[in-house]
């Protein structure tokens, strides 16, 4: 399958989310506090990829998946609003931030595709979302500390769900065992990424708000080789990783999500329902 | 295609102490995947706090054609009804 460079789109995808209209970004060129980025990196993943699971809503492949696909999406939506509402305006920062202002990793705003691929992204996001929850508990910081011990519950339930039909689908038929592992090519070089500890999140790290997830990328490794064994499926050979979201570096696909996701509040700014 | 999967009956007990109740059915591959849609269906809203799902087709059905014979004749049985004690105000759920 034809996969493209996000790295070489990024371009675009500015240029698709500056026509927008030319709101003032909320955190343009502004050293953030530790704890802020801290808030915005996961705060914008529960946002992205609860917005992209949320594109399913009406086309799931049957009836039950569509409504399990809406209930992941409004999880993640609903620890978005907790999360972007700490770390400011929940609504200014979601709908009147443009791309580069975006923290979110990359692997969250990849495209759904078909439903394996969408499920490969929900198994590697979840399952790494869910060890750095279980930590988040031990956190300095009384608000994440509060917020983890309710958001684990829920993604232990998406880890599990992902764990699940990857493995059905990869030990399926023999076109359910295809789409899944292509679903995985897609997604796999984003995972690097997590693991990343760039300046912003070293500080948080120091400053005991964040855990460092090198500590738990073995344990991750381990975890995902665990259910593609029981799935009868390969792990993808490792490519050049592609980084960068954190720092506002995002593919193509994050200027189109936003497109629609912002348009209502933006052509609309004083629209109230 | 959900037409490929069986269906199954779920059942939600809404809080401890109380029976489980059958509330609707979900298709599913399988019997773990089946759990997962009637959670997802049917306990979105703290509808319960335990699930059972059960193969549509391995529920035994009476015959609506003997409906007659099956269960008319209770309906002159009013001695039947346990109408005629007094239930304690401590006795829940009855």
């Amino acid at each position: 399958m034809t996969v493209r460079s996000p790295a070489k789109a990024g371009a675009q995808g500015v240029a698709t989310a500056a026509l927008a209209r030319s709101w003032a970004p909320a955190f343009a060129g502004e050293q953030l506090d530790p704890r802020t980025d801290f808030l915005l990196r996961i705060g914008d993943d529960a946002l992205i990829l609860g917005q992209r699971v949320g594109e399913w809503c009406g086309h799931g492949p049957v009836l039950e998946v569509d409504i399990s696909l809406a209930n992941l999406a409004l999880d993640q939506i609903g620890q978005a609003t907790l999360l972007l509402g700490e770390a400011g305006d929940g609504d200014q920062l979601a709908f009147h931030r443009d791309v580069l202002d975006f923290r979110n990793c990359l692997l969250v705003e990849q495209p759904n595709g078909d439903f394996a691929q969408t499920m490969a992204r929900h198994l590697l996001y979840t399952t790494w979302q869910h060890l750095l929850l279980q930590r988040l508990q031990e956190s300095s910081d009384q608000f994440l500390r509060e917020f983890a011990h309710k958001a684990v519950k829920e993604i232990a339930y998406h880890r599990e769900l992902a764990s699940d039909w990857t493995i059905r689908l990869g030990d399926g038929t023999e076109e359910s065992a295809r789409r899944m592992a292509e679903g995985l090519d897609w997604m796999w070089r984003f995972v690097p990424e997590l693991f990343e500890v760039d300046e912003g999140l070293q500080a948080a790290i120091d400053a005991g708000i964040a855990p460092d997830p090198r500590g738990f990328e073995d344990e991750y490794r381990a975890a995902i080789a665990a259910v593609l064994e029981q799935a009868q499926l390969e792990a993808p050979a490792d490519q050049r990783p592609i980084l960068g979201g954190r720092r506002g570096h995002h593919s193509e696909h994050l200027g189109h999500l936003l497109a629609v996701m912002q348009f209502l509040p933006r052509t609309y700014p004083d629209a109230t329902w | 295609m959900s037409s490929d999967w069986p269906l199954w009956e779920v059942f939600v007990r809404s809080k401890g102490g109380l029976a489980h109740r059958h509330v609707g059915s979900v298709h599913a591959p399988d019997a773990e995947l089946a759990l997962a849609h009637a959670r997802d269906t049917y306990t979105r809203r703290l509808e319960g706090v335990s699930l059972w799902v059960v193969p549509s087709a391995e529920i035994v059905a009476s015959d609506p054609d003997q409906a007659g014979e099956l269960f008319e004749p209770a309906e002159s049985k009013i001695y039947r009804h346990p109408t005629f004690y007094d239930i304690p105000d401590e006795v829940k759920h009855i």
